[in-house]
């Protein structure tokens, strides 16, 4: 299944399912990243990690590992 | 009795500044019980009440120590009302949090912020509607423009019905009742609706609280997770987050299109660009720099100890003194122990509060967080993240504050381990000794200040890799993710009151901490043992002190002569007090704050790799007494401050040792004992980076410790 980590910069996705589990999976769901939301990929960090997104009119920066447990179509 | 209120709302949503508004002057900071969180209280006194500050928070969970307290406090110390702060500009997210405040009954008002930049986006916001659809009032303010305060405190005092909640759909609705039914006598009435939607998440502090009606609830909430084919906390979390979107569409009307780039957004393509991000932000650290240090700063600095205590202050004291014929001991006491002492590190106040304002903007502005944003990756590395590398930031201006400034990491772990390395980085207090060190043995070069820089960075890195190997401090690596705010234009009420409240605890702390020690040690270094003034130095109490155990420092290369030793310890009242104390000791009422005048003292007495070595031990060993006084608020116990302190003299002791052992055999070719012992120290600093669990027999010890 897709994650958030392969949506390309400038590319959009929507949720499908979260697949943390714990603290990291509450923060996911409390930052506004719910299943069937729509979150736009906006770039990488110049170090190649972590990546902004814009969910909910907002940007938000996660790491690369963290948007592999968000799966998305 | 007067009432209580609380505030609460998302970090960034402007809740300082309403709270400084609401409050003023009538502040007091204190504690939350069992943590290491402030707990800010003042009084509004319009209305005759007492408003808590709650940290600011993106949820209630159960997870971080700032939710958990909110929680708490809601819940147990049941405030009287509760004022809301949501950002209007980023309502949804904002007002997940709302949703879960309306459900424990409590009369809410909400303050939707930064009605200012709202207008001026061309966005409508009904809200009347909005009042209507989340069940309590909502009053438009610009906390940062002064608007809408009257109406703000009007609503509060009037507030004192229960909000209704927000509504999630059907099938949840009835699974929620259900549960109220089996909780019915467990918990208050007015909190049947927060335990009975909070138990459906399956939240673990509420289950606790729940006790045994948990079976029944349990197979509640399976239903419903067969019903919907998905889990019970994703149901919740997206159908508040549904509910809230509709509440929104309904009465913002915006120009924006959803995705669109705002004017931050613009700034960040440019911040935090692929290729120029990284010189960009290296840009703004020298200028940081040039402005706080080299120019401004450094002109203010250049004037308090030329000529406020130069040509004022201790001529002036002399020959005052002299005149009102006091006692010369006295006299001297007064001008070359305690003036002459405290003028040189109130001469480095203008350099702090020019660093410290620019800090602050870069704070208040958001760009703090697209540092974090940036650096992470190279923090990540070593165990941390990006986070960590703010106090750090501040910890070049001062250590103080910087390991305050690690409160903002959510990782227990990483919090700990900031706290204990920011020390490392240096900061404005060593500089003196930085600067002594290069210009007496380095010719002024400034590779000496860069290496300093270089090598504090380097033990905050390894430390990360070393400390997160110590049993009681590794576990399941950190998270990060972190909003990034919209840019904006910090106000000048509050870089000013921040700046203050920076340089006024460095006052504070020159005033107390630097005046005793100054005063110490020229008591000590006037006066033998029996009390009677000497004429040479060598004959004082501190020449014995100093003697008795400078053997510790021989294999650091400065254990010959006792002035080092005696510098070292009065560091740690204050890292300023090098300097001075060389001063007081070389025989100079008055040094300047590089202390050029005992340079061809210190060329005498030290080789260049010696007095390398001298300065890395200074820069890395215990901090001064006011920051490990932080590190305590911060690590929570005197034993485990202690402990990091003991950690880091260890570490300072040995990189001295190994630079000035391996250091001295390459340039001078000397070969001992010592030189043995600094391989040796190379091969375990190496062993402990690379081996898993290189403190594994601790590991016993310390679970021994926790149970």
């Amino acid at each position: 299944m897709a994650t958030l980590r392969e949506v390309a910069c400038g590319g959009s996705a929507k949720v499908v399912r979260i697949c943390a589990q714990g603290p990291m999976r509450k923060r996911i769901m409390d930052m506004g990243i719910t299943k069937g939301c729509t979150v736009i990929v906006r770039k990488v960090a110049p170090l190649g990690d972590p990546m902004e997104v814009c969910v909910r009119g907002y940007e938000l920066s996660l790491r690369k590992s963290e948007a592999e447990a968000i799966e998305v179509e | 009795m007067s009432r209580v209120i609380a505030l609460a709302g998302n970090p960034n949503c402007g809740k300082t500044t309403l709270f400084n508004r609401l409050t003023g002057s009538s502040q007091k900071v204190g504690n939350w019980p069992g943590v290491t969180i402030d707990r800010k209280e003042g009084r509004i006194k319009s209305i005759g009440a007492v408003l808590v500050d709650l940290p600011g928070i993106y949820s209630l969970s159960p997870y971080s120590p700032e939710e958990v307290v909110s929680r708490d406090f809601l819940l147990d110390s049941r405030p009287d009302a509760i004022i809301n702060i949501v950002d209007a500009t980023n309502m949804e997210r904002n007002l997940y949090l709302t949703s879960q405040i309306l459900d424990m009954g409590i009369p809410t008002v909400i303050a939707l912020n930064m009605m200012d930049t709202v207008r001026k986006d061309g966005t409508v916001i009904d809200t009347e509607k909005l009042s209507k659809a989340l069940g309590c009032r909502v009053v438009g303010i610009s906390a940062l423009k002064g608007e809408g305060m009257e109406e703000l405190l009007e609503a509060v005092s009037s507030a004192d019905e229960a909000p209704s909640p927000v509504r999630l759909s059907g099938p949840l609705e009835k699974s929620i009742s259900e549960i109220s039914e089996n909780l019915r006598d467990k918990v208050p009435e007015e909190h049947l609706r927060w335990y009975s939607v909070k138990a459906l998440e399956r939240d673990v502090l509420a289950i606790e609280r729940i006790g045994d009606s948990w079976n029944k609830i349990s197979e509640i909430i399976e239903k419903l997770e067969k019903e919907e084919d998905e889990e019970s906390d994703s149901l919740v979390a997206s159908e508040r987050y549904g509910s809230i979107s509709d509440i929104v569409a309904s009465s913002v009307k915006t120009k924006r299109t959803s995705g669109s780039y705002t004017t931050s957004d613009k700034i960040d393509r440019i911040v935090t660009h692929r290729w120029l991000g990284l010189p960009i932000f290296a840009g703004v650290m020298f200028l940081v720099y040039y402005i706080s240090i080299t120019t401004v700063g450094g002109w203010g600095t250049d004037w308090v100890n030329d000529v406020f205590f130069g040509e004022w202050a201790i001529p002036g004291a002399a020959s005052w003194l002299e005149g009102m014929a006091v006692d010369p001991v006295l006299s001297a006491f007064i001008v070359d122990g305690l003036i002459a002492g405290v003028g040189a590190v109130l001469g480095f106040l203008p350099q702090m509060l020019v660093l410290f304002v620019l800090l602050v903007i870069l704070e208040d502005s958001g760009y703090m967080a697209r540092i974090a944003f940036v650096m992470d990756r190279v923090f990540r590395r070593f165990g941390l993240s990006g986070k960590s590398f703010i106090p750090i930031l501040i910890g070049t201006g001062c250590g103080v504050p910087g390991i305050m400034a690690s409160r903002t990491i959510e990782s227990e772990r990483d919090r700990r381990i900031t706290a204990m390395t920011t020390t490392f980085i240096p900061c404005s207090a060593k500089l003196p000794i930085i600067a002594l060190i290069a210009g007496a043995l380095f010719g002024g070069s400034a590779l000496v200040a860069l290496a300093s820089y270089f090598i504090g960075v380097l033990a905050i890195l390894l430390s990360g890799i070393i400390l997160k190997k110590w049993p009681s401090l590794s576990g399941t690596p950190s998270e990060f993710i972190m909003e990034l705010p919209p840019y904006h234009v910090p106000g000048i009420a509050t870089v000013i009151r921040s700046t203050f409240e920076k340089g006024w605890a460095f006052v504070r702390k020159a005033g107390t901490f630097i005046l005793l020690a100054c005063g110490i040690v020229w008591f000590l270094s006037a006066f033998d043992w029996s009390m009677s003034m000497v004429g040479d130095i060598n004959d004082s109490m501190l020449a014995d002190i100093g003697n008795a155990i400078t053997w510790i420092f021989v294999p650091l290369g400065w254990g010959d002569e006792w002035q080092f030793s005696v510098g070292t310890i009065t560091g740690l009242l204050a890292k300023e007090n090098v300097v001075g104390t060389f001063g007081v000791l070389f025989g100079f009422s008055e040094v300047a704050e590089s202390g050029d005048e005992i340079w061809p003292i210190i060329a005498a007495m030290l080789t260049p790799i010696a007095g390398f070595s001298f300065l890395v031990f200074n820069l890395l060993c215990a901090p001064c007494f006011a920051a490990i006084g932080a590190m305590r608020r911060e690590l929570g116990t005197w034993k485990a401050t202690g402990a990091a302190v003991l950690y880091q003299c260890l570490l300072a002791y040995a990189v001295s040792m190994v630079i000035f052992q391996i250091g001295s055999l390459l340039i001078y070719g000397t070969f001992g004992i010592w030189t043995v012992a600094a391989f040796a120290t190379v091969a375990l600093i190496a062993y402990i980076l690379v081996s898993k669990e290189p403190f594994a027999r601790y590991r016993h010890k310390t679970s021994e410790a926790a149970a």
